[in-house]
């Protein structure tokens, strides 16, 4: 016999909201990072991002050292793609000052950043799954293939992740036959891991039940939230820095913009597969014919760099979206002004309208989808 | 064919792969046993600066003349330079002193000293106890061999003694014609002065 | 298709428009638009079919100390039609009282975090921006510290690399600094 309750719990126990933070010494909140976030039991209703852990006070810094010495302090914005930095810096200050970069030099910029954009998108998957409670396997293999691609970096520039490889109208050294033999073996076995990791992830029953129809971004908050790279992609956004502004050598390439068209975090996720492939076109077609010359223009001094006044914006499209830097010239050897317009900051803008109705372990996917760090965001 | 948990049973024979493959193939077991077993970094891989001297310590080929100090981005670098009991500069450094905890191993030191003296090391094993003036190096810590600077940078070192011997050689050419036009000029005699 | 100035000033009416050229290198001429038709002129440039600019890049403060303004520098693209970039600035007085702006967040969702960093270091003020409060620094910091006449509190703790200016305010502030910087003053 089933005694009827006494009391019906629903109408004397009142719940009310918990606010919390998350972060910002979390191991899933790639940096110090902190989401000030108002749960109903596991439902999030609002969250509000809190940067500025990471604050090393770069465009300050810039104001006080030559146009040359801020490059180094470029690779550590994005610490993962210190290639990408240098070429959106390289780029601005070459716009402002209408220096013209030889072909090779080209060629050398595009192999550099591609092989960038591939160990990004292969550690970016890996770290979304690490949240997604994957316990470093994917990471780990995305690691041991990104591992070749440092050590190239390593081979030519010096240094595996912070490589001050880019120099104003060029590259500081040439690539000689051994490392481009280096650079094309890495490119010939990346299909092979990519076939590999896809295999792990993309129909695996887990993985499609955490992350479709999760985080969905509607495409025309995406434009209005000035969101872009593969966030924005994935939410049917077709906006390539490389297609629209031509820098470089992308005009003369062959290569796809994958486009999503749901949004969500599984969107996410496979449009960095597909990029990786189109890099991988990328470099096919730039290692096969690289044509000889200088890799350094002629009249840049290292030192006494000058360039004349005015102000300009050069931007390119960097792994983790468009890497802008607005300089500003008084004629001096330093810079009056050096803002750096980062990815990642504007990515977090809708982060809050990704994340509310869901709960608080979608909310560190999502974080993981947009693919920060906080080296960029706070600079 | 599909069957409920396809996509986890291939990922579970991916890693089964990777596991077994660990122990028959080198290419899937990829841990290196540090401190016991250490991987080659490459040629131009750069930690630190150091001085280079040809002879001896006690002639480096650095001249104190403080260009890498004003061109460093985070100014790690001190230099003071050498004087006589007159006060006169003796073109070498007495104090160098470079903070490797503020570093960032950007190699601007390098490429704009114009003596070829001060080069990027590749020793990584920097740590010590004390956390402000322990990692400060100063003079006779860079103070390294031109011997060692081949041993660890073959090709590039050889490339920096082929440049300065062909300094070397320019300079004392140059000398030697401007002594062989000095002595032609006293040889011969003044127009005029026989008659 | 970018607009020219007289466009703007027959769409909205009452702007005033100033070209501020760039170098010729950068070619990339701003539009300098007074405080008051700002948003009618974001606006204009989001809606009007042939321009479509919808997805605003990039917001700057430039604090010209010299000239006694700020300067904050909006950077515009479209993304259906593909051109850009349509450079917007307004100029605020540099006195705190007086250095307020209109927000283009209502237009922009995009310039919220933005808006918020140039309030931070610069001290403008957005009218209009749901949310104006620090972004990069904490909240109970005063002062606006990218403005070219900041003054970094004397809170020498340890100053690892000082030379020049930096070394003469830590002798005179009394701060503890590296023997190696102190070697600087080695005579013979």
């Amino acid at each position: 016999m089933i005694a009827e309750p006494l009391i019906n719990s629903a109408d004397t126990i009142t719940t009310k909201t918990l606010e919390i933070s998350i972060g910002p010494q979390h191991p899933s909140t790639h940096g110090v990072f902190r989401m000030d976030v108002v749960l109903d039991g596991e439902v999030v209703r609002a969250l509000k991002p809190v940067v500025g852990y990471l604050h090393r006070n770069h465009e300050q810094l810039a104001e006080k050292i030559s146009w040359l010495g801020s490059m180094p302090y470029t690779d550590r914005l994005d610490y993962f793609n210190s290639m990408s930095n240098n070429w959106a810096y390289a780029l601005a200050v070459e716009k402002l000052a209408g220096i013209k970069v030889p072909e090779r030099a080209e060629c050398i910029r595009v192999i550099m950043a591609e092989l960038s954009r591939l160990q990004n998108h292969a550690s970016a998957i890996g770290f979304l799954l690490q949240d997604c409670g994957a316990w470093g396997t994917p990471l780990l293999y995305a690691f041991k293939e990104r591992e070749k691609i440092l050590d190239f970096f390593e081979t030519v520039s010096g240094s595996r992740m912070m490589c001050n490889y880019f120099r104003f109208g060029g590259v500081r050294v040439d690539l000689n036959d051994a490392m481009l033999a280096m650079a094309r073996k890495i490119v010939a076995e990346f299909p092979k891991f990519l076939d590999e990791f896809e295999k792990l992830m993309t129909t695996n029953e887990v993985v499609l039940a955490r992350c479709q129809r999760v985080g969905i971004l509607p495409r025309e908050l995406a434009i209005a939230g000035s969101v872009s790279g593969p966030v924005a992609r994935a939410s049917g956004v077709e906006y390539d820095i490389r297609k629209v502004d031509k820098y470089g050598i992308y005009d003369r390439l062959e290569f796809g913009v994958p486009v999503g068209r749901i949004g969500d975090v599984y969107d996410r996720y496979y449009i960095r597969v597909l990029e990786m492939r189109e890099s991988v076109k990328i470099l096919q077609q730039v290692l096969r014919d690289i044509p000889a010359g200088p890799v350094q223009a002629v009249e840049v001094k290292l030192r006494g760099f000058k360039i004349p006044a005015g102000d300009g914006y050069g931007r390119v499209e960097g792994p983790k979206g468009e890497l802008g830097f607005y300089l500003v010239s008084e004629g001096g050897p330093k810079p009056y002004r050096y803002h750096i317009r980062p990815p990642s900051f504007i990515n977090l803008t809708v982060l809050e309208d990704m994340c509310v109705g869901h709960k608080v372990a979608d909310a560190i996917i999502i974080l993981g989808s947009i693919d920060i760090v906080l080296g960029e965001v706070d600079r | 064919m599909n069957y409920p948990g396809k996509g986890l049973v291939e990922g579970l024979a991916i890693t089964a792969r990777n596991f077994v493959g660990s122990y028959f193939y080198k290419d899937r077991l990829t841990t290196v046993q540090y401190p016991e077993e250490r991987v080659q970094t490459p040629e131009n891989s750069r930690t630190f600066p150091f001085l280079v001297f040809d002879e001896s310590p006690d002639k480096p080929r650095c001249t104190a003349c403080k260009i890498c100090e004003v061109e460093c981005p985070p100014k790690c670098i001190y230099i003071v330079m050498d004087r006589d009991d007159k006060g006169k500069p003796l073109q070498r450094p007495k104090v160098f002193d470079i903070d490797i905890s503020v570093c960032m191993q950007c190699q601007i030191c390098v490429e704009v000293c114009p003596f070829e003296s001060i080069k990027m090391d590749n020793d990584y094993e920097k740590s010590r106890y004390g956390r402000f003036n322990d990692l400060v190096q100063r003079l006779p810590d860079l103070l390294k061999s031109n011997a060692y600077y081949n041993k660890i940078k073959p090709a590039e070192a050889a490339e920096v003694d082929a440049k300065l011997k062909a300094e070397a050689e320019a300079k004392a050419a140059k000398k030697a014609a401007a002594a062989a036009a000095a002595a032609k000029a006293t040889a011969v005699p003044p127009a005029g002065s026989v008659t | 298709m970018i607009p020219t100035s007289e466009q703007l000033c027959a769409a909205v009416p009452g702007v005033v428009i100033e070209i501020v050229p760039s170098t010729l290198a950068a070619a990339q001429p701003a539009m300098l638009v007074d405080r008051e038709h700002l948003v009618a002129v974001a606006r204009y440039l989001k809606n009007e079919p042939s321009c479509q600019f919808e997805f605003c890049s990039c917001v700057t403060g430039v604090d010209y100390l010299a000239k006694g303004f700020i300067e904050v520098v909006y950077h515009l693209y479209s993304v259906a039609l593909k051109h850009g970039p349509v450079i917007l600035k307004v100029r605020a007085p540099r006195e705190l009282d007086q250095c307020h702006v209109p927000s283009l967040t209502p237009v922009w969702r995009g310039c919220e975090f933005q808006e918020r960093e140039v309030f931070d270091l610069y001290g403008v003020k957005f009218d209009g921006h749901p949310d104006l409060r620090r972004i990069l620094m904490w909240n109970e910091f005063t002062d606006h510290p990218m403005r070219k006449d900041y003054v970094p509190p004397a809170d020498y703790e340890w100053e690892p690399t000082p030379h020049d200016e930096v070394l003469k305010r830590a002798k005179a502030d009394g701060g503890i600094m590296p023997p190696s910087a102190l070697a600087t003053e080695v005579k013979k």
